[in-house]
């Protein structure tokens, strides 16, 4: 390791145990991911904000739905479908819960936040927009909180405004405002922007929407495993969020939506599941949430799904949330001390997203070379092509922090920065 | 750092990144084509100047990472006052190389100075790089103009 990477580790405040009550080296152990590679070395995940690792609890849960509690869901009279069910529903209940909504049945099930976001733009949006009206987002967004409005707003003739970011990568929160119009029916935008980190001030920008008489949209893929979230407390009408970055299995997803709103929406997509009866002269739909729900989930990832959400709820949220602020501060401490280094994205509220570009080397080679030491972290754009356009680079190398990684993940992160630096230098 | 690190950021990779050669639309261009990697957003423009059967001049422009550049870089030095048909073989042998189990010789000697890529093929996530500028320069010979994509 060279001088500089010395320097940096010195010079940086190392999170302890005495400062949380969070200990991240034993609920590292719960990842059996986490241990050494077939070469004995260090696992190195720096990359949580695209998916999380999966601790031995879900991945039990999921293997023990199958061998024990396994049957299609309210379909069958048989004790096991009557089990499943039973099983199902009570996530929806500890969904309900882990995010303070009033009631299951605002909970939704979907694959992942991309299609409970394309389910509110498809339903409440094509009932809702006509031509002139306007859907507002921001410069911030993932493309899958740009796309589904982009193509409802081509179908229904209404506009699309976007509001924008400072160089710091926080949302302008004046020119938000001057963008409302009476003409705004959906307003969409990230609790937790994921090429940035930017935490948003979610229950502001709510209360000017709803002044304008807007519906709120809120992308919170990036803010569930992160931090407590209550979306009663937020007052927005729609939360969309998945399970894989929340230590939950790939495939499985929540729109939480206000009850009101969701009764007065048609359904999504039709099948089974999600009718009351079919006639070919007509068809009725169930009642909220099963209207949404057509065909047959991922019964056993919902299953573990709600196994992850008990074991964040166990390590508690706000033991991880000041955890990882610790780690986020002395991460940011140590890569300030890289040579070359700029960081994107320096909001003032700011969550687990270390978006950084290397003077003189692209994004993709420190990425191999990152990789290289064993240090797995995203390079691209992230999905958020704008955020690239607004800070002038084609791509950022991203390292993003969850609750198993330590002072020694970022340590690895800076000694093998450093040494890509000097290979290009 | 590993030995394959090394060799896939050998000196002069890093060089011609640093430094690229033929950079920019030379004067009497007569096809061009763009390369794109939807998935990193590397972007370059491959032009040539046909003469008869022969690639005259050849340049490129945009922006990638070390290997895309470097590989554009040493491609169009490659290239320049070749046959078109020499050209085609040499596309079918760059790729030919950075595809191939990285445990055989490298296959085709006629490479040359091009046969610095041989590293690429020990990183299968960095082979769209290094032949994205290749795909393009084939689609301008080919005359097809519109846009190359690794995808």
């Amino acid at each position: 390791m060279s001088a500089a990477g010395n320097t940096a580790l010195r010079n940086a405040v190392r999170p302890s145990q005495g400062e949380t009550n969070f200990d991240a080296r034993r609920a590292r152990d719960d990842f059996p991911i986490l241990g050494t590679d077939a070469n004995g070395n260090r696992v190195v995940f720096l990359d949580s904000a695209a998916s999380a690792q999966k601790p031995q609890c879900v991945i039990d849960a999921i293997s023990r739905c199958y061998s024990q509690c396994y049957a299609n869901i309210h379909r069958g009279v048989y004790e096991l479908s009557a089990r499943a069910t039973a099983q199902f529903e009570e996530v929806r209940r500890t969904v309900q819960q882990f995010i303070g909504a009033a009631d299951p049945r605002e909970i939704v099930f979907v694959r992942n936040t991309t299609e409970a976001i394309n389910l509110v733009a498809a339903s409440y949006g094509r009932k809702n927009l006509g031509p002139g009206d306007e859907v507002l987002i921001t410069e911030m967004e993932h493309h899958s909180n740009i796309v589904p409005w982009q193509m409802l707003c081509e179908e229904r003739g209404a506009e699309l405004r976007v509001a924008p970011i400072d160089d710091r990568g926080e949302l302008l929160l004046e020119e938000f405002e001057k963008l409302l119009s009476p003409r705004t029916r959906i307003v969409a935008f990230a609790h937790i922007s994921n090429a940035l980190g930017s935490v948003n001030p979610v229950s502001e920008i709510t209360r000017l929407a709803h002044a304008a008489g807007a519906v709120v949209v809120v992308d919170g893929a990036q803010a569930v495993p992160h931090q407590p979230v209550d979306v009663v407390d937020l007052d927005c009408d729609f939360y969309a969020f998945s399970a894989h970055k929340a230590y939950g299995p790939s495939g499985v997803g929540v729109l939480y939506g206000k009850a009101s709103l969701l009764e007065n929406m048609p359904p999504y997509q039709g099948g089974g599941g999600m009718i009351r009866q079919v006639r070919f002269e007509g068809t009725t739909y169930e009642d909220i949430p099963h209207r949404f729900e057509a065909g047959t989930p991922d019964i056993a990832g919902i299953c573990g799904f709600g196994v992850a959400l008990d074991y964040l709820s166990e390590l508690g949220l706000d033991s991880i949330a000041s955890y990882e602020r610790e780690l986020l501060d002395y991460a940011h401490g140590a890569l300030e001390r890289v040579p070359g280094l700029r960081m994107i994205g320096t909001a003032h509220e700011k969550v687990s997203v270390l978006s950084f570009v290397l003077e003189g080397v692209h994004a993709h080679d420190v990425g191999t070379c990152l990789d290289n030491e064993r240090v797995a972290v995203r390079t691209g754009h992230h999905c958020a092509q704008p955020v690239m356009d607004h800070f002038g680079v084609p791509a950022t190398v991203r390292a993003s922090v969850a609750l198993y990684n330590t002072p020694e993940d970022i340590d690895a992160l800076v000694r093998a920065l450093v040494a890509t630096g000097e290979l290009f230098g | 750092m590993s030995a394959e690190l090394r060799e896939l950021y050998q000196s002069v990779i890093l060089d011609h990144n640093r430094r690229p050669r033929n950079f920019g639309e030379p004067a009497g261009a007569n096809r061009s084509a763009e390369g794109v990697n939807p998935l990193c957003g590397d972007q370059l423009t491959v032009y040539l100047t046909i003469e008869g059967d022969e690639v005259a001049e050849a340049g490129f422009e945009g922006s990638g990472c070390a290997i895309s550049v470097a590989s554009a870089s040493l491609m169009t030095e490659g290239i320049k006052g070749q046959k078109i048909d020499t050209v085609e073989r040499l596309f079918d042998g760059f790729h030919g190389m950075v595809t191939t189990n990285p445990r055989t010789e490298i296959p085709d000697k006629q490479l040359g100075k091009l046969s610095v890529f041989g590293g690429v093929r020990e990183f299968p996530m960095r082979v769209k790089c290094a032949t994205l500028a290749w795909h393009a320069m084939r689609k301008a010979l080919l005359d097809a103009g519109g846009t190359a994509t690794t995808e």
